[in-house]
């Protein structure tokens, strides 16, 4: 292979633009280190009117917003999907694994769900309270004023609740509950289950001159054009390059391994450009691995040298172990008294406006860890998929179901709003019998070894899934609602997701101060090499029912400072 | 190596992707060329030369589209907002088929088995038939619970057809209307209407108040005490 050497060297290269990488770009590159941003997708700016798909209408796509191009629908603002061209994944025999990526300035930041959650105190100390899994070696008090800072930097709104294993932070205004989430509230209530205002990273208020405020169209997926909401490119890298930062992105980069020199410490990247298919190598002092929690563990395992023979930082043998991802299952009910509404603009902001934290004590429960519900439904948007199925819901009224003619009309406008979904989203437990490893075989078009995927739940996420159903149901019938469809049973894994279907995966470089035991240290710092860090999920001990991204940016703020620090120090 | 200009990036893979065209005729140059203005939203490159390389065939006859646009409006008749042809539904199953290949067979099997049908039955085509004719062939297969097991496959025929009619319709510029959908646009939310809050004895609960956006506050800059409380 003939690489191409760059004559530019860097202090950090951070490969990856999501949540970590973006976070890295910003505190990295304002205390006046020279960054290299290495990108595996192309530029994106949600600004952009070339790249916009927000305040589309469905009929301006001849799909109507299918899902046959984007998974999600054409209007989702991710360049990826479970499968992309030329990048497979393999996984082994009678395990399952779903790996979403984005290929994109800003991944899959640009189109999440912006559920901002904090972990809490007892989710960095697991092991101390239920005795399974691993404590993280640090705390939530060594996190807390990271948190801080990213919810007065970045944006999150909420509401103060004194509730001790969910922090409360720096909160903007909350908006105002929808009508089926008010049903909801009352269902869930009656059901002893705690309901509160969501928290969701998107400004309901002003933060900066930068940015705009939320104008309510229900679309954060597609990415804010206004830059009201949280994605790593409007909100992080784009004013790092603002604020005169000395910042170079590399798009369409993809990084094939971290390059060391004769002693074993890094010196850069040698990475493809996916345009001309060229190799190129990058030099820098420290390198920060961005990439999300699996392709930073196959970037690592694929950087063999003579000093590091089983990968970079694997002498514990544990990179692309107890890779987790949260549990989830979901329940629709119809509600009949949302029959026939009165309509009006009901989007909001994009996702719900009240939810319900895990508000259970496992002592007196036969699983360990709890998980939060979501609420979804209300007058939305008509697109693809919207009005199949036109009267199914008569067969709760005895009427017949199908036909044609005006009827269809009328049936449709009965039901528009009138069904309520649920998702429980969980905990699972670490194992290191899940993991990712390199497929001794298989190679992507580039010529780069994929990762195979070896993993299953246990009893501890069945009975979870099992939990959260009859929850649901509760909550239903309480709503004065009719669930939808069977409550799935033994023989359809009690509704469980396959692994990685919650886009949630973690895990697989994880900290902990026995370098034996962990792949990075409480600074995300590999053990064995002072001068490469993880700063994307990967290295959570734990994932709580938490939602990762916010713990993402706190711990990658802290490993910025450390790596100034140490700049500092001159110890690069 | 300066690969940052996105823009210049996006528009040089729309350029490319349009010299795909210089084999079609021009009558269909200037239909896809159409499209292109009107399908504009942001797409990859790659995804808008999939888009593109769709519009420029001909999945279904003229016959077959017909069929359609007959059984369209038969499934939904229009009203004073709109039909099923200003909704552009006979283009969207063009579409679809093409976009989903999995359409293809079921749609024209079923769309053949239907005439075949009218014409052992009547002598006729499905579109030259009276109302109460098309009745009479589409009952058996309209409502699935009661149909025969022999009819199996022209019920999933129409079930199939009756989806995309009803959602290409529903989610075009006249269904919307139709259906009163109000979103999409910029607005401020501030919370559900008062009397719809009545109707369904529901209302804020005061112990909330507090938490709720004043939404005269919003473009007032956030300010914190060292507690978290908001002060502006």
């Amino acid at each position: 292979m003939y690489i191409l050497k760059s004559s530019k060297k860097y202090d950090v290269i951070i490969v990856g633009s999501g949540a970590g990488g973006g976070m890295a770009t910003k505190v990295l590159s304002e205390a006046g280190l020279k960054v290299a941003v290495m990108e595996a997708g192309p530029h994106f700016d949600p600004a952009n009117p070339d790249q916009q798909t927000q305040l589309k209408w469905a009929y301006e796509s001849p799909r109507r917003g299918a899902g046959t191009q984007r998974v999600f629908g054409d209007y989702d603002m991710a360049y990826g999907g479970w499968d992309l061209e030329g990048e497979p994944y393999t996984k082994a025999e009678g395990t399952g694994f779903n790996w979403y990526r984005s290929r994109m300035l800003g991944g899959r930041t640009n189109h999440w769900g912006r559920i901002s959650l904090r972990f809490g105190p007892l989710d960095f100390k697991s092991k101390s309270r239920d005795g399974v899994g691993e404590d993280w070696p640090i705390g939530y008090n060594d996190v807390k004023p990271y948190y801080d800072k990213v919810d007065k930097l970045i944006g999150v709104f909420g509401s103060k609740e004194n509730i001790y294993n969910e922090p409360d932070g720096f909160f903007l205004p909350a908006p105002k509950p929808r009508l089926h989430e008010l049903y909801y509230k009352k269902g869930a209530e009656k059901a002893g289950v705690k309901v509160m205002p969501s928290r969701l990273s998107i400004l309901t208020k002003r933060i900066n001159d930068d940015r705009g405020v939320c104008f309510y169209c229900n679309q954060c997926s597609r990415s804010c054009m206004a830059y009201a909401d949280f994605s790593s490119g409007s909100c992080l890298i784009f004013p790092a390059q603002k604020s005169g930062g000395q910042v170079d992105l590399y798009t369409n980069a993809m990084v094939r391994e971290v390059t060391v020199d004769g002693n074993g410490k890094a010196n850069g990247v040698n990475y493809i450009d996916k345009d001309s298919g060229l190799d190129y190598s990058l030099k820098a002092k420290v390198v920060v691995l961005a990439a999300s929690a699996c392709s930073s563990a196959r970037i690592l395992l694929n950087s063999k040298s003579a000093v590091h023979p089983n990968g970079l930082g694997n002498s514990s043998g544990l990179i692309g172990k107890y890779l987790h991802d949260s549990t989830g299952a979901d329940r629709m009910g119809f509600v009949p008294n949302l029959m026939n509404r009165k309509i009006y603009n009901e989007d909001g902001v994009g996702g719900m406006h009240l939810y319900s934290p895990w508000w259970l004590d496992n002592k007196d429960l036969d699983f360990a860890r709890g998980y939060h519900i979501e609420v979804w439904g209300g007058l939305g948007a008509p697109s693809y998929g919207f009005g199949f199925n036109p009267n199914d819901l008569n067969r709760f009224f005895g009427e017949r179901i199908g036909g044609y003619g005006d009827g269809l009309r009328s049936d449709v406008k009965k039901y528009y709003g009138s069904v309520v979904g649920m998702s429980g989203r969980g905990e699972s437990i670490a194992r290191i019998d899940n993991y990712c490893e390199i497929d001794p075989e298989k190679k992507d078009k580039w010529g780069i070894p994929v990762l195979r995927f070896n993993y299953t739940w246990s009893d501890e996420e069945l009975k979870q899934a099992r939990h959260m159903h009859d929850t649901f149901e509760e909550i239903i019938v309480n709503m004065g609602g009719i669930p939808l469809g069977d409550k799935p049973g033994k023989d359809k894994n009690y509704g469980l997701h396959t692994p990685g279907a919650i886009i949630h995966e973690v895990g697989t470089t994880r900290m902990g101060d026995d370098p034996k035991k962990s792949v990075v240290n409480a600074f995300e710092k590999l053990h064995d090499v002072d001068n490469v860090f993880v700063v994307d999920a990967g290295p959570f001990v734990s994932q709580a029912d938490k939602n990762p991204t916010w713990t993402i940016l706190a711990l990658s703020w802290r490993t910025s400072d450390y790596i100034v620090d140490q700049f500092k120090q001159q110890n690069f | 190596m300066n690969r940052r200009d996105s823009l210049k990036y996006i528009a040089a893979g729309t350029f490319a992707s349009s010299f795909l065209l210089t084999g079609c005729e021009w009558a269909e140059e200037e239909k896809v060329t159409q499209s292109l203005w009107k399908y504009k939203y942001g797409r990859t490159p790659k995804e808008m030369a999939h888009d593109n390389a769709i519009l420029a065939q001909q999945f279904f006859t003229a016959e077959e589209l017909a069929l359609i646009t007959n059984l369209g409006h038969f499934i939904l008749p229009g009203n004073e907002i709109g039909d099923i042809e200003k909704a552009e539904v006979p283009a969207f199953i063009e579409f679809m088929a093409k976009d989903y290949p999995p359409f293809q067979e079921p749609l024209r099997k079923g769309l053949k088995t239907l005439n075949e049908t009218a014409n052992s039955s009547f002598s006729k085509d499905f579109i030259a038939l009276s109302e109460s004719e098309k009745k009479e062939l589409i009952d058996p297969i309209a409502y699935p619970d009661e149909a025969a097991e022999a009819l199996k496959d022209q019920v999933s025929f129409f079930t199939l057809m009756r989806n995309l009619v009803m959602t290409g319709y529903f989610t075009s510029e006249v269904g919307i209307k139709d259906l009163g959908y109000l979103g999409n646009q910029p607005n401020v939310w501030d919370g559900v209407p008062e009397e719809v809050l009545k109707e369904h004895g529901m209302a804020y609960p005061a112990e909330w108040e507090s938490k709720f956006l004043d939404i005269t506050e919003r473009n007032t800059k956030a300010e914190w005490d060292s507690d978290g409380n908001l002060i502006t």
